[in-house]
C-alpha cells in the first residue's frame, strides 16, 4: 500500500520560539523527498511533527486520506530510522525486528518468518541472535532499517540516519536505503544536512532555512537553477554579484555593477530576470581570460590554490572578492590583470531580493 | 611502566584504613567475648551472644520490623522516585533545575530535624499509626537515593529508543515498562539496595517515629544498651555490618560500586 504525505500550512513553536512557519509539503506515493538544511532550520522538527512527537499549533498532516494531526504517535503507523539507531539494547536483533509486529499482534510463526525474511533482506544473515552492543555501526543501522521496514509502513522517515557512520559506509548505506525504499515503493521523508546524500538518493529535495522551505525541486533543478540567493549559495554558487540592467541593445544586455563598472551579457547566453538582479556564479563558472573582454568582469588575480581539476584564484574585482577557476594547463601569477567571463551553464541570474 | 606511589601516601592510606576498620575489629572482638559485659580484647571465645540476638524476643521482633520497613519504605520511595527520576531526565530541558534539587533535600536537612518534624506532623499532628508514619518517614529518608541513582541511569538512556518503540506502535505507558525500565534496571537495583541499607541502619528518623510496641533494630539496640550493656549489642552491630557488607558485595559483583558514586 503506497500513499502520499501531505503537510498543510503547518506552524510549530518550541516554547516561545517559532520553529516552523506555515510549512506545506507534499510527498507523492512512492516518492523519496529529503529535507536539507543546516541545524536549526526546522527539518527535524518537521519530521517529529509527522511522527507525532510534537504537536503543530496550526495546520494539518495527512497520510493518504487519514488525518494524522491529532493521532497519538503510536497509532500513526510510520517507520522511523533514527540518527542514533535507537535499537533496544536489551533485545536481540531478532527481537528488535519483531518488536513492531508484536505490538500489532502478529502471531508467533508469522512474526518469526517475517522478521527472518527482513533480517535476510538487509543483509544480516546469521546475526539474528546478537545484541546491538555486539554489532558495528553499519550493522546497527541495518537492524534499525529492518525494524522500520518489517511493519510495512505506508511512510518511512529517516532522521540523519547516516551521520554516525564513516564516509565509505555512508555511501554504501544510502544506496542500500534507496534500493529498499524503491523495491518496497514506500513513500519516504528523509532528513539530512548532507547535500550530496540528499541529492544522490532523493526524487525531490526541499532546501530549508529558518523554518521555511526555500525551494523544493528535483536535485538537478536545484543544482543548476536555484530559485533564490539562499539556495544558490547553498548549492555552491559562491559568488553573488548585484547588478542592474541599464541598456538593452540588439543581442546583449548591458548591466551595471554597484561601482559603475559595466558588464555585457549576450542574450543568447543569459536571460535577465528583472531590472535589479544577482549574478550568481560557481567558481568554475567564471572563466579567467587574460585579454580584455566586454562580457567579463575586470579583476586582479590574487592567491592561487591548486584543486587537482584546476587552479582557483581569489580575485579582487570592482564587486569585491570573487573566487574563480583557471585552467590546469597554465597557472597564472598573482597580480596579473584578467577578465572573469561568466559561463551560462555554471552561472545563474536571480531577481534581486528586497533587503 | 607503573607510576610510583609515594611512600608517605601509602602510610597515610594505611592510617585511614586503621582508623576506619579498627573500631569494627574491636566490635567483632567484643561480640565474641565470654563475659556478661562489653570488653576488648575478648576474654574467652563464644558465639553465645550471636545466638542471644535470635533468642531475645525484642531483637527478633525489631529485626523483622526493620527488615520489612526497609523493604516497604524503599518500595514506596521507588514508586514515587522512579516516575520522578523519569520526568526529570525526560524533560530536563523544560523542567526548572531547582526541581531536581528538591528531591535531594532530605539529604541536606539534618536527619534529626527531619525525624522531629515528621513526628510533629505525622504522628502527633495527624495521629497516624506508628507503622504508617515509620513507613512514610523511611520512604522520605531514602527518596534522594532512589531519585539520584535511578536518575543517573535514566540520564544515560537515549530517549529516542523510547520514541522508536512508540513509532512501532507501542503506547507510551507500555513503552515505559517494556523498553525504558529494562534498560535502567541496574540503576533501580543499585538505588534499591542503597536505600535499603540506609533505611535498615537509620536511627535519627526512627527514634522519633517508633513508639509503644513498634521499634526497629537500631533503636532496640540503643534501648538494650541502656539496660544491659552486654556483648549482644556488639553482635547485633556485627550482624548489621555483615548484612551491609554482603549487600554491597552483591552490588559490587553485579554492577560495580563505582555505579553508586556516578
Amino acid at each position: 500500500m503506497t500513499v502520499s504525505l501531505t503537510i498543510d500550512n503547518v506552524t510549530a513553536d518550541y516554547g516561545t520560539t517559532r520553529v516552523l512557519e506555515d510549512l506545506s509539503l507534499h510527498v507523492a506515493e512512492g516518492e523519496l523527498v529529503s529535507l536539507l538544511g543546516a541545524s536549526g532550520c526546522g527539518k527535524t522538527t518537521t519530521l517529529r511533527l509527522v511522527a507525532g512527537f510534537l504537536q503543530p499549533v496550526a495546520g494539518s498532516i495527512r497520510l493518504g486520506d487519514r488525518d494524522l494531526t491529532r493521532l497519538p504517535p503510536h497509532a500513526r503507523n510510520i517507520g522511523l530510522v533514527f540518527q542514533t539507531y535507537a535499537l533496544f539494547p536489551h533485545l536481540t536483533v531478532r527481537a528488535n525486528v519483531e518488536f513492531g509486529l508484536k505490538q500489532r499482534g502478529v502471531g508467533g510463526s508469522d512474526r518469526r518468518r517475517r522478521a527472518a525474511d527482513m533480517i535476510d533482506r538487509v543483509g544480516l544473515q546469521g546475526l539474528a541472535d546478537r545484541y546491538p552492543a555486539n554489532l558495528s555501526g553499519g550493522q546497527r543501522q541495518r537492524v534499525a532499517l529492518a525494524r522500520a521496514l518489517v511493519i510495512d509502513p505506508p511512510l518511512l522517515m529517516f532522521d540523519e540516519p547516516l551521520s554516525n557512520l564513516d564516509a565509505r559506509l555512508r555511501v554504501d548505506m544510502r544506496v542500500e536505503i534507496r534500493r529498499l525504499q524503491q523495491a518496497n515503493g514506500t513513500t519516504a521523508l528523509y532528513v539530512t544536512h548532507d547535500q550530496e546524500e540528499a541529492f544522490s538518493i532523493s526524487d525531490r529535495v526541499a532546501i530549508m532555512n529558518a523554518g521555511r522551505i526555500m525551494q523544493l525541486d528535483r536535485p538537478e533543478v536545484l543544482y543548476s537553477c536555484p530559485a533564490n540567493a539562499f539556495v544558490a549559495d547553498f548549492v555552491g554558487f559562491e559568488n553573488m554579484i548585484p547588478m542592474r540592467a541599464v541598456l538593452e541593445s540588439g543581442d546583449a544586455v548591458r548591466a551595471r555593477m554597484a561601482d559603475g563598472t559595466m558588464l555585457m551579457l549576450p542574450k543568447d547566453r543569459f536571460t535577465v530576470p528583472a531590472q535589479d538582479f544577482l549574478l550568481a556564479a560557481r567558481p568554475e563558472g567564471l572563466e579567467v581570460a587574460l585579454e580584455e573582454r566586454p562580457d567579463g568582469i575586470p579583476a586582479r588575480l590574487g592567491l592561487r590554490t591548486y584543486l587537482g581539476r584546476g587552479y582557483q584564484y581569489q580575485c579582487s574585482t570592482p564587486a569585491g572578492e570573487i573566487t574563480a577557476h583557471g585552467p590546469l594547463t597554465q597557472p597564472y601569477e598573482p597580480g596579473m590583470t584578467a577578465h572573469l567571463v561568466p559561463r551560462p551553464e555554471q552561472c545563474c541570474l536571480l531577481p534581486a531580493e528586497p533587503a | 611502566m607503573r607510576p610510583r606511589t609515594h611512600p608517605l601516601l601509602l602510610a597515610f592510606a594505611g592510617l585511614v584504613f586503621v582508623f576506619l576498620l579498627g573500631p569494627l575489629v574491636i566490635i567483632l572482638g567484643a561480640a565474641l567475648s565470654d563475659t556478661s559485659f562489653l570488653t576488648f580484647p575478648p576474654r574467652g571465645l563464644t558465639l553465645h551472644w550471636f545466638a542471644n540476638v535470635f533468642q531475645v524476643e525484642a531483637f527478633k521482633r525489631t529485626m523483622l520490623t526493620s527488615f520489612l520497613l526497609a523493604i516497604g519504605g524503599t518500595a514506596l520511595s521507588m514508586t514515587i522516585g522512579i516516575p520522578a527520576a523519569y520526568a526529570l531526565a525526560r524533560y530536563r530541558i523544560v523542567l526548572p533545575r531547582a526541581l531536581a534539587n528538591l528531591f535531594v533535600l532530605p539529604i541536606l536537612i539534618p536527619e534529626i530535624v527531619m525525624g522531629f518534624s515528621l513526628m510533629k506532623s505525622l504522628a502527633i499532628g495527624w495521629g497516624m499509626p506508628i507503622v504508617a508514619s515509620l513507613l512514610i518517614g523511611h520512604a522520605l529518608l531514602v527518596l534522594p537515593y532512589c531519585v539520584r541513582v535511578v536518575g543517573a541511569s535514566l540520564n544515560a538512556f537515549d530517549f529516542s529508543i523510547e520514541e522508536a518503540a512508540v513509532s512501532l506502535g507501542c503506547p507510551r505507558w507500555r513503552a515505559f515498562f517494556i523498553v525504558v525500565l529494562p534498560n535502567v534496571k541496574p540503576g533501580i537495583i543499585a538505588g534499591f539496595i542503597l536505600a535499603f541499607i540506609t533505611s535498615l541502619n537509620d536511627v535519627s528518623v526512627s527514634i522519633f517515629l517508633t513508639g509503644p510496641g513498634v521499634s526497629t533494630l537500631p533503636i532496640q539496640l540503643l534501648a538494650h544498651m541502656e539496660q544491659f550493656f552486654d556483648p549482644t549489642i556488639a553482635s547485633v552491630s556485627v550482624l548489621l555490618m555483615f548484612v551491609t557488607v554482603a549487600v554491597m558485595a552483591v552490588v559490587e559483583r553485579t554492577l560495580g560500586l563505582t555505579f553508586l558514586t556516578k
